[in-house]
Parts: C-alpha cells; structure tokens; sequence
C-alpha cells in the first residue's frame, strides 16, 4: 500500500501543474484576443469619431488643415493651406462655428435633413404595416400557391438596385409620378424585405395558439390584432431598424426618380459639398448621423435580433 | 368534417385578403413593369415595336462602359464578398470566445453599419487624399504616395470602406451561428481528444454551412450596393477601375435609352439567378447531413 502512494502523488502532481499551465496559457490567450478586438475596435471607431470631433472645428482649422484636399479658391482674404492633410483628432480650439452656421446661416442643409425624414417617414410605416398584413396571410395558410409567391418575394429581395430601378422607372412614368416623392415611397413601402422577415418570425408562432382562437370564436382580424402582432413586436422593432438604415443611407433612388434636386435627402446632397462649404461639411454629417445613432443606441438588441432572424438561425 | 373544412376554407380566403395590399404592390411596382422589361430589353423601339430579339443584349454586350463596368463589379465582389465572409468569421471566433467586454465590442464593430455612408465619406476622402493620413503611414513604410481615388488602387479604397461597413452584420450572423452549434457534439470531440483546427473543419462549418451561405449571398447583394460610397466619393464618373454596373445604368437613365437599360436590367438578373442559384446547390452539397 505504501508502495502506491507515491506514484500517484507524482501523477497528481503533474497533473495539478498541467492545469496550472493550462490555465495560465488560457489567461494569455484571452487577453491576447481582447487586444486584437481592441485593435480593430479602434480602428473601426475611428471614421466615427473623427467625423463628430472634426465637426467641432472652426473653419478656418478645417482649410488648414484640409484646404489641400477640397482646393478652396474662392475664400476671401488669407488662408493657411497647408500642403500636407493633417487628419486631427482633436480640434486645436474647439468651436461651435460650424454648428451656427448649419443652423442658422445655411439652413438649406436642415431642408435637405427634413426632405430624408419626410422620405424615410413613410416608407418606415407603411412598409411595416404592408408586411404585418402580408406575413399574415403567409403564415395563416401555406399552400402551393402562397408558397411559389413567397419564393418569388424572396428572389425579389435579392435583386440589387441595378435590376428594380428599371422596373419602377418604368411605372413611374406611366403613372406619372416620376419626379415625385410618390415614386420613391411606393416601392419602398411595397419592398419585400419586411415580408420576408416578420413572415419568418411570425412562422414560428405555434399554430395552436392561433386555431385555438379560432375555436374560441375569434375572426381573422382579431387573431391578427390580438395575437400576432402582439407578439410578433420584436421582430417589428427589428424589421423597422433595419428598414431605416437601408432608406436613411439611400442613393441610387433619388438620383433616378428626382429629377429635382430640391427633394433629394441629405445622403446624396452631402456629397454634392464643395470647396467653399467645407467649413460646415462635418456639423452636417454629425447631425445627420444622429438619427441613426439614437436609433442604435436605443435599439441594438432589436437590431442584432433582426439580424439574426435574417439568417434563419434557429434557437 | 364539414364545419371543419368550412373554416379552413374561411382560413383560407380571408388570410389571402390579408396578403392583397402588399401582393398588388409587387405586382404592380415590380412583376408587371419587369415583364415590361423583357420585352422592352428584345424590341427595337418603345414606339415601333419591331421584334429585335436578341440584338439589343449583343448592343449592349458590345459597349465598352457596361464591360467596364461588368468587370469592375465582378472583380470587385469577387475580392469583397469572400474577404467579407471570412473575416468577419475570424471576427465572430474571436468575440465568441471568452474575452471581456463582449457585448461592447459588438456594439463598436455593429456601429459603421447604423452610421448613414454619406457622412463618413468626408473622412475617407481626406484619409485617402494624396496629401492624406494613409499616405503618411505607407511613406512611414518606404513605399511612394498613391493618389488613391484616382488609381488603379481605388478599388482598394472601396474594399476597405465596404468591409468596415458590412464586417459588424455578417460578424453578427456568425456569432448567433456559433453559439446554436449544439454543445454536446464539442463536447465529444474534445474528449475525443481532437484538435481544435479538426474541430473547426469537420464539425463547426458543418453547422455553420448554411449561414455562411447566408452571409455570402447578402455580402453579395451589398456588393451590389456599392455604388452608393463610389457615387459618394467620386460623383458621377469615377475613375476607370471604380465605374460600377450602376453608374452605367444611371447615365444612361440621363439619355433614355431604354432598350440599354433593359437589357443591362435583364443580363444582371440572369446573372443573380445564376449566382445564387449555384450557392443553394454548392450549400445542399455540403451542410447536407447536419439535421434541421
């Protein structure tokens, strides 16, 4: 017995050490992994970050230091131009100039800002409550039918821009809309993508919750108002988050079917800035950032959610 | 048995009313004028309307923006997408594991995709001026200034904007994937004494087969989109190796050339059919015995 003993003390105690090395090992690996994150955290932060801190510039800072990229010739009397673009982090004097004159000397930039609400506005809505009432009806019934229509709806949400762009030029001109802001909110609000989404979601509502309404007597309207979409409010959160980021940040539409550059949201005039504005180009950006930094902040689960019903990933 | 098929009937009907408002607006804003398109893309003249066939595609095949073009948008995402997918792989692996702060870190790679394009192109701009930042950092390294925009090397700036916008999306997708892989199966493998790199290979991307079709399909389509940073960066006419499918479509929106347009509409969505068709085939092929 005696004999025993030791080589199992050797055994316990190398394994004792393996653990120890092991988790010393694992320690190095996690804080190696939360550095690389940290490194391109930081770097993906960085545009951000640069962009709001820039916008607290004076002007005159902004030429200085930026002149050179937006060649400014039409700025009365002497400005320092430097050759090199010094990209700053923090503005040597911070300063709200920018911020005043958006607001109150330029206000056209604000009038771009409310044409992207107005647009975004209602395509958000309706395009939901569309899609509520028509994943409804693919959740409710699934016949062939229901089901060849939801495959195309799907092949339709793939299409890129290049493909419907066409098509809705088309029937904007015969209803003559084009040139209105009905030609940008009319497939927007009819765009399959929510479907597509809340269909998923509502999907996994088991049936039997909603037969035993029917047996309980309730009618279509009210399984709909009473059951689904109360339930289903996550996903429309989600949905809605998702569907804002895509028109908020919308180019090729306008450009097409607005002729009229007094309608165009601030996502496409923003890039119309020239040389003699630069002094206000960063306030605009940030203000235009805000929305949909409030939007983030706030609804983050939502969004990662919404996400993530997109792929399907079950659990 | 009647009162029961009398209420699936009734079910039936009144859940198709419920799909009626969306149904006609595809129809009207999408299916009907794409069937237009069809046939405007084969007919001589939206006047005249003489059968041309396949004449307007060859017109179209010829001109030498839509090939620009066509190649620009090819090789762009065929660098993008695949660059996109596997690293935010490596990203999700990496937030996945135990490290702190997880949910912050997520939060930071997920922001690029809330902030609208239109006001970060400031930054990039001046980021990837001649004169700029990045410039700066390779001077540090001994290689000569690019003027980048307006290079053969633009299209390395469009890559870099894309992936920092659509890396925190496809990075989410994977982290959701990873975490629903079922843990007993890793459980086994690591008594089984396997090494992790076998782990990965033989079982992860088993489960992950489908997402990381998923996510390769909606990088793709986000390749598409592309167009919206290029037209932010450079206007109307970019240089030669960023002139994307849409930048020629939307010039020639200006002319109206409508036979153009609908065959270069057309030929793109043969396209997608195709692409993603090989996809869903490619994914049956390999995530076909995971269950569910």
């Amino acid at each position: 017995m005696k004999k025993k003993q030791p080589v199992r003390d050797v055994f316990v105690h190398k394994a004792r050490k393996r653990k120890k090395r092991k988790q010393r090992w694992s320690v190095v690996k996690i804080s190696i992994g939360t550095v690389i994150a940290a490194f391109f955290a930081i770097l993906f932060l960085m545009p951000i970050i640069l962009t709001i801190t820039n916008s607290f510039m004076s002007a005159a800072e902004i030429s200085a230091n930026y002149g050179s990229v937006f060649a400014s010739s039409q700025t009365g009397g002497k400005v320092f131009v430097s050759e090199k673009v010094n990209l700053k982090f923090i503005p040597d004097m911070v300063s709200f100039s920018q911020y005043i004159t958006v607001l109150f000397k330029s206000p056209e930039y604000l009038f771009k800002f409310w044409n992207s609400v107005i647009l975004v506005g209602p395509i958000l809505v309706f395009q939901l409550v569309v899609a509520c009432l028509a994943s409804y009806g693919f959740t409710r019934y699934r016949g062939r039918i229901r089901e060849i229509i939801f495959f195309s709806y799907i092949i339709l949400m793939l299409m890129p821009y290049q493909v419907t762009l066409v098509p809705n030029y088309l029937v904007s001109d015969w209803l003559d809309i084009l040139n209105t802001r009905w030609a940008i909110w009319l497939p927007g609000i009819f765009s399959p993508f929510a479907v597509f989404l809340l269909t998923k979601y509502m999907r996994r509502i088991p049936t039997a919750v909603m037969e035993a309404a029917q047996i309980d007597g309730a009618g279509e309207i009210q399984i709909f108002t009473k059951i689904c979409v109360p339930l289903c409010k996550g996903a429309i959160c989600s949905a809605a988050i998702l569907v804002f980021i895509d028109y908020w940040n919308m180019v090729e539409q306008p450009l097409i079917l607005l002729s009229d550059t007094e309608m165009h949201p601030l996502s496409v005039f923003l890039s119309k800035i020239n040389e003699g504005e630069i002094g206000l180009a960063f306030a605009v950006a940030t203000i235009y950032m805000v929305p949909s930094l409030l939007v983030f902040l706030y609804g983050e689960e939502y969004l990662v959610d919404g996400i993530t019903y997109q792929g399907g990933i079950k659990g | 048995m009647k009162k029961k098929n009398r209420r699936a009937l009734k079910t039936r009907i009144s859940s198709g009313l419920f799909l009626t408002p969306s149904f006609l607006g595809v129809l009207v804003f999408f299916v009907i004028p794409f069937i237009v398109v069809i046939y405007y893309s084969m007919v001589d003249n939206p006047i005249s309307a003489n059968f041309v066939f396949l004449d307007n595609f060859k017109r179209v095949i010829r001109n030498l923006s839509f090939r620009t073009a066509v190649k620009n948008t090819a090789l762009f995402s065929a660098t993008a997408v695949p660059l996109a997918v596997i690293l935010s792989l490596l990203l999700a692996i990496l937030l996945e594991s135990r490290i702190p702060f997880k949910s912050q870190f997520r939060t930071f790679f997920l922001s690029p995709l809330m902030v609208p394009v239109a006001s970060i192109v400031l930054i990039w701009r001046v980021m990837f001026d001649y004169n700029g930042a990045v410039n700066d950092i390779i001077g540090v390294f001994g290689a000569g200034k690019i003027d980048w925009l307006k290079s053969q090397y633009a299209q390395v700036v469009i890559i870099i904007l894309f992936l920092w916008k659509n890396l925190g999306y496809n990075m989410i997708l994977f982290m959701a994937a990873l975490s629903s892989i079922p843990k007993d199966i890793l459980e086994v493998a690591r008594l089984e004494s396997a090494t992790p790199l076998q782990t990965f290979f033989y079982i992860k991307i088993r489960y992950l087969s489908s997402t990381i079709l998923f996510v390769t399909i909606m990088s793709l389509i986000s390749s598409f989109k592309v167009f919206r940073e290029i037209y932010l960066l450079t206007g109307n006419y970019p240089y030669d190796t960023i002139y994307m499918l849409q930048h020629m479509m939307n010039n020639a929106f200006a002319s109206l050339d409508y036979q153009k347009l609908s065959a270069a509409a057309i030929l793109m969505s043969l396209a997608m059919i195709v692409i993603i068709g090989l996809l869903f085939i490619i994914e049956n092929h390999f995530g076909k015995d995971v269950e569910g």
